[in-house]
């Protein structure tokens, strides 16, 4: 157990030398939220289970300048999030920064919906939170420093025909995040959440045209929104400047739910 | 075996933030040394790094008093 934190981790001020865990950080939002903190000087573990677009990832983060570290694991599988942490304690010798950011959908009604679909998406969106959490305020406490930041949804808030695991997984997360920031605060770690609503990625990209038109139609700002919406709301979360911010969600949204 | 005594007052003087002076044998975490539940599991987790041992949840559980937590690593050590 270390007292001696730099002022510049517990003040305004820099973030440049921490550490970062991005989960599911190959592609999307994740690998945005990455690229947005390695802007900042941060290193980052690039986590995927898709490995080699990890290394690719990682490789782009270091001609930022920072250390990058792709490393393979299941944040569904805490036998993996165990050694994953062991690994990046070894490597970085501490961690600032966890973003719970990888997930899953396997859409269908209820009526129609699989127990394994559901398992599936509870386990990798809301258990993954729990087993990374678990790690990281272990590390965190030592600190007495630590962000962390989970990625749930505005179906979360509004529910969604045909997301009935995913929208219930990203109910949880809002529950864990609270509990979370409670257990944690005399820590000096914060536990927040953002809520995207409909941001452009390959897993958006892929609705018919129509089902697009009709939720542009349901957005005040009239546009979906980019990965960098979301990848700015996250860097601002787990910057030194937002010590005072705990338990709390940032919907980035357009204005489609308030 | 005074050794892990003076190791386990350190410990629990660097988790708490007191005077290894203040900690007493018959100490209780919680009532004389103003640890939270957070601070119990963090001392029990420590102990666990120090001394290269595990103390499993319910032997944990019975760990409230400093001379607890010497008698545990004790037994586990010799
Ligand atoms: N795209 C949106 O409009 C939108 C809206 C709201 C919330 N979100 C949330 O944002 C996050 C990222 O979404 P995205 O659109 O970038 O998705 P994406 O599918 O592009 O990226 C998700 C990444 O997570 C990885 N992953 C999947 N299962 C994993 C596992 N078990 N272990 C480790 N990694 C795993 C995938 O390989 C992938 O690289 C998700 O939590 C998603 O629910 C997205």
């Amino acid at each position: 157990m270390d007292a001696d934190i730099p002022a510049s981790r517990t003040m305004s001020g820099t973030m440049m030398g921490q550490t970062a865990l991005v989960t599911g950080s190959a592609r999307g939002i994740g690998k945005g939220i990455a690229l947005a903190l390695a802007k900042k000087g941060v290193n980052v573990v690039i986590s995927d289970v898709n490995i080699e677009e990890a290394k690719v990832v990682a490789t782009e983060m270091e001609a930022l300048g920072v250390k990058a570290m792709p490393l393979k694991f299941d944040v569904s599988n805490s036998v993996e999030v165990t050694s994953a942490f062991a690994q990046i304690s070894e490597a970085f010798g501490r961690l600032d920064i966890l973003v719970n950011n990888a997930g899953i959908t396997r859409d269908a009604l209820i009526m129609r919906m699989k127990d394994e679909d559901w398992d599936a998406v509870i386990n990798i969106n809301l258990k993954s939170v729990f087993l990374c959490s678990k790690e990281a305020v272990k590390l965190m406490s030592k600190q007495r420093y630590g962000r962390i930041v989970n990625i749930a949804s505005v179906v979360a808030f509004m529910g969604n025909a045909g997301q009935a695991n995913y929208s219930a997984s990203k109910a949880g997360i809002i529950g864990l995040t609270k509990t979370t920031a409670k257990e944690y605060a005399k820590r000096g770690i914060t536990a927040n959440a953002v809520a995207p609503g409909f941001i452009k990625t390959a897993m958006t990209d892929a609705l018919p045209e129509k089902v697009k038109e009709d939720m542009l139609a349901a957005i005040p700002i009239g546009q979906f929104g980019e990965i960098d919406d979301v990848a700015n709301a996250v860097a601002f979360l787990v910057s030194p400047e937002a010590r005072y911010i705990t338990g709390n969600v940032i919907h980035v949204n357009g204005g489609m739910y308030m | 075996m005074a050794e892990i005594e003076g190791k386990v007052k350190e410990i629990i003087s660097k988790q708490l933030g007191i005077d290894v002076g203040q900690i007493k044998l018959e100490s209780s975490f919680i009532e004389d040394l103003g640890a939270d539940s957070l601070d119990n599991v963090e001392l029990v987790m420590a102990f666990e790094e120090a001394f290269g041992i595990q103390i499993p949840d319910e032997a944990a559980e019975k760990i409230t008093k400093v001379q607890d937590a010497v008698d545990y690593i004790k037994g586990k050590l010799g």
